[in-house]
């Protein structure tokens, strides 16, 4: 097949994957037990992502650098409440400041 | 079509939506640059971004032509990133109950960014909106900056020395942190980074979330006591958007 053939189908598994979950049916989705999961999964689901998009390095490795920094400044910027713009921003300023003065990978 | 645009307590959702949509539509720069460099033409590359729509899975694709690799092993490895996306959208059918039309585009804009900024919200309405609007920004600046990644290379430099990196998981955090008044979801959220952790440098990436949200089966299998109505709205059919 061609490169552009390969592209196509990688699409539209991608697709199929996403559009998967969306066809399970209603009475699935009110069960009891689907519900208690649904309500607990958020968490995990975001726990994870921060975990993962702080530490995960290329290839399978777990890097420490200035994102770590970054997030530990958001996490002091949330326990004095800022709102949600400032958080990011800082973290951003955080990284990217330690990045400059060669301080952090 | 979701709320009225009036609302002022749409206005964190629209700032949280629209911020996670240009901090992540900026590594449409990265992909670009490197999809071109891969051997991928800059249409299959923009067709990729459009059509294939989930960030992890794009790069892993191009990782693996790059390297050499034939389409079915690129096939393979995309779609093994892009397997938590199938169960952001078992969560998502929950909260969005999207009819028709309006489910096959909430299908393709099932990603990280805009489940994230949907779950983190209380209330239908916010969820929906967090949703869709994360989904539509991230949509619209990843596919610009990929088209600007590809025709101008490295040239606009790596989006990590802005600490843009640091950003994205920052926005995952506070959107996480309002959760974590009570102990249970304290040990959820403890439990399912650390799996994470712990996982990704023993299965591919993209799936340490998968193997993350594990910890939430678990604690419901524990403790079957419905989740209280403060942290989950009850499951129920609300007014149909068409």
């Amino acid at each position: 097949m061609t490169a552009w053939a390969w592209v196509l189908v990688a699409c539209a598994a991608a697709y199929v994957v996403k559009l998967l979950g969306y066809l399970v049916p209603d009475d699935l989705l009110d069960h009891p037990v689907v519900v208690r999961v649904s309500g607990l999964l958020p968490v995990a689901l975001l726990a994870a992502l921060v975990a993962v998009q702080t530490v995960a390095g290329p290839h399978g490795t777990v890097v420490l650098d200035a994102r770590l920094a970054g997030v530990a400044v958001a996490v002091v910027a949330l326990l004095v409440r800022a709102p949600f713009l400032v958080v990011i921003t800082l973290a951003a300023a955080a990284a990217a400041g330690l990045r400059a003065l060669g301080w952090a990978a | 079509m979701i709320t009225e645009a009036g609302d002022s307590s749409n206005r964190p959702v629209r700032r949280q939506s629209l911020a996670v949509g240009v901090a992540t539509g900026l590594y449409g720069i990265s992909f670009g640059a490197l999809a071109v460099a891969a051997g991928l033409t800059l249409w299959q590359t923009v067709a990729l971004s459009v059509l294939m729509f989930t960030g992890g899975s794009q790069f892993a694709y191009v990782g693996v032509i790059g390297a050499g690799g034939g389409g079915p092993a690129a096939v393979g490895a995309a779609t093994l990133l892009g397997a938590r996306n199938g169960v952001y959208g078992l969560q998502l059918a929950g909260a969005l109950r999207p009819r028709g039309w309006r489910r096959l585009v909430a299908a393709h804009l099932t990603i990280d960014e805009s489940t994230a900024v949907s779950v983190a919200q209380r209330g239908r309405a916010h969820q929906r909106l967090g949703f869709w609007l994360t989904g539509s920004a991230v949509f619209v600046f990843w596919n610009v900056m990929t088209a600007a990644g590809a025709l101008l290379g490295d040239r606009l430099g790596d989006p990590s020395r802005y600490g843009l990196d640091a950003m994205a998981a920052a926005a995952f955090l506070a959107l996480l942190w309002p959760r974590l008044t009570r102990r249970e979801p304290q040990v959820v959220a403890v439990g399912a980074a650390v799996v994470a952790v712990v996982c990704v440098p023993v299965v591919p990436a993209g799936l340490p979330v998968l193997v993350a949200a594990v910890v939430a089966l678990a604690v419901a299998a524990v403790d079957r006591r419905p989740t209280r109505p403060e942290e989950s709205e009850p499951v129920r059919h609300v007014e149909d958007p068409s």
